[in-house]
């Protein structure tokens, strides 16, 4: 791999080179450097592809590890609904909190209830339940995969007759893939909550009232789009977290990489899905 | 292909490179029934290599590779699958399946490989496999709980539960106190004893070797460098080889 440096290229030069001749070395050193960076990003894109033509072959491959999708669907579950339910609580108290001063001003604190309930369904509810489990759930994925790697489990699966993407990826895909949508209405639930609670601070309002303002300005389209949405997030979390793992190299240090690289890449990806998303959602 | 009756496994000039690194520069080798053949050679010379390729956890780049009746090079799903069957690996580490219990890591590999086995018969057979490396008191214990000599005799049993022809034993007494090493090596002995089957030794740990080989291969630079019974090698006068022994 060439380290591009034009501090280097420079020193290493003579010192009678001439200004042009070190500006063609610099350059010459830059056009590798980016001929080597872009051609590794296709290369890896490239395998990502192949991974996700293999999972999703998979997906339709006998046998369906139906035990080991309900252990994912719990342990995915399990493991994040009380990091969701504290994070949903607070989004919706200080989403209220933050949002009723400006509606004060203009008379229009009827309204607060359906802002927020709005905000929390269609992207506070979605985007911050995936990244929570973006950093929960892919970087367990990431870490227990790339170990399984280190530590040549998934090479004795596969001396076992066993295709470790069936056994292992497929089931944790389709279970991020079922259970962040179920989070993110549980999340929505509780951010409302806690929107009433907010709004309980300075006013008085019951639950009912309070609710009935909320749903009077949701529609459907403001639940379906985000709910196809969760989907698409459940689906990057397990597909990244898995691929991390599962590709991890040798040594314990490459647990924390794919670990780590899991939850960045996740996230990342996440933001992309969510702009893509809500420009189609706009279309419709 | 018929092979000859007594040669199970039979390679031919077996290449592998990493990128420009050649690992295996034309191995050929034969494994014969019933017998123990210790591979012995420095780390990094290729020999735990050498056993991916036969299980194909590694794609060779040239030569053959021809297990009973199966030439690996270009062949099925299917018949890999019935190759597997026939092979049992150790791994270095053991690789016990962290997430399952003993009883769950021997379940795994007996009831995918053998798909036509009930409940009772796969709690026998694993209580019986227990029994053979004498640990039927871990059944329920998780691999954390275990002790590497522990994990290497379960990765045995586990190997041992679907009754393998070959065993391929990739450093089976690495990291393991001289005392366990040698409770290892004699329990290779008393495996193939028992079940007749054939193995493959990767080790450079000179005592296993001379307590578990019927024949030796020596791998420098990607190539068999000799190949013998142990009298043989302790009798070899070249420093190489020397160097191994003293």
């Amino acid at each position: 791999m060439c380290n591009f440096s034009p501090k280097y290229a420079s020193e290493t030069m003579p010192k009678n080179t001439s200004h042009s001749a070190k500006s063609m070395l610099n350059l010459s050193a830059l056009t590798t450097w980016v001929i080597d960076k872009s051609s590794r990003f296709f290369i890896d894109i490239a395998h990502a592809m192949a991974y996700l033509k293999t999972v999703l072959k998979n997906v339709i491959t006998k046998p369906f590890e139906f035990q080991e999708f309900l252990k994912q669907c719990y342990q995915i579950g399990n493991k994040s609904i009380g990091l969701v339910s504290i994070t949903g609580l607070i989004v919706g108290l200080v989403l209220t909190i933050q949002s009723r001063p400006p509606l004060v001003d203009f008379g229009a604190v009827a309204m607060l209830p359906g802002m927020v309930a709005i905000s929390i369904i269609r992207e506070m509810g979605p985007v911050i339940t995936a990244l929570i489990c973006a950093g929960k759930i892919g970087s367990s994925m990431g870490a227990e995969l790339g170990s399984m790697r280190v530590s040549k489990q998934i090479d004795a699966m596969e001396v076992s007759n066993t295709n470790p993407i069936n056994f292992l990826v497929v089931p944790r895909v389709l279970a991020a893939t079922t259970m962040i949508p179920l989070l993110t209405l549980y999340a929505d639930a509780i951010g409302i909550f806690g929107s009433w609670l907010g709004i309980n601070i300075k006013d008085n309002i019951t639950i009912a009232l309070f609710l009935n303002q909320a749903f009077t300005q949701v529609d459907f389209m403001d639940i379906f789009p985000a709910v196809i949405k969760s989907f698409f997030f459940g689906a990057v979390i397990g597909l990244v977290g898995c691929y991390k793992g599962y590709h991890a190299g040798r040594g314990t240090e490459s647990v924390g990489v794919a670990a780590n690289s899991a939850v960045v890449t996740s996230s990342l990806l996440l933001i992309i899905v969510d702009l893509i998303a809500v420009q189609i959602t706009d279309l419709l | 292909m018929e092979k000859q009756a007594h040669t199970i496994i039979d390679i031919k000039n077996l290449k592998k490179s990493f990128g420009n690194q050649k690992v295996l520069d034309g191995v050929t080798l034969q494994l014969f029934e019933k017998e123990n053949l210790v591979v012995l050679g420095k780390s990094g010379s290729g020999k735990s290599v050498l056993i991916k390729c036969i299980v194909k956890l590694l794609r060779h780049d040239e030569g053959s590779i021809t297990v009973g009746n199966y030439e690996l090079t270009n062949i099925s799903e299917d018949d890999l699958m019935q190759v597997r069957k026939k092979i049992g690996f150790l791994f270095q580490g053991a690789a016990l399946y962290d997430s399952m219990t003993v009883r769950e890591n021997l379940t795994f590999a007996l009831s995918r490989l053998n798909k036509e086995f009930s409940k009772n018969d796969i709690q026998n057979k694993i209580v019986e496999a227990l029994e053979n490396v004498g640990l039927p008191d871990s059944i329920d214990k998780m691999p954390s709980e275990l002790s590497g000599g522990m994990k290497k005799r379960i990765g045995l049993a586990r190997t041992l539960v679907v009754n393998p022809k070959i065993i391929l034993y990739d450093e089976p007494t690495t990291g393991l106190d001289p005392i366990t090493s040698n409770e290892i090596s004699h329990l290779i002995n008393d495996t193939k004893t028992k079940f007749n089957n054939a193995s493959i030794i990767i080790t450079h740990d000179i005592n296993c070797a001379k307590t578990v080989a019927d024949r030796i291969a020596m791998i420098k630079d990607g190539k068999i460098y000799k190949e013998g019974s142990l009298q043989d090698f302790l009798n070899d006068t070249d420093p190489y080889i020397q160097s191994f022994f003293k």
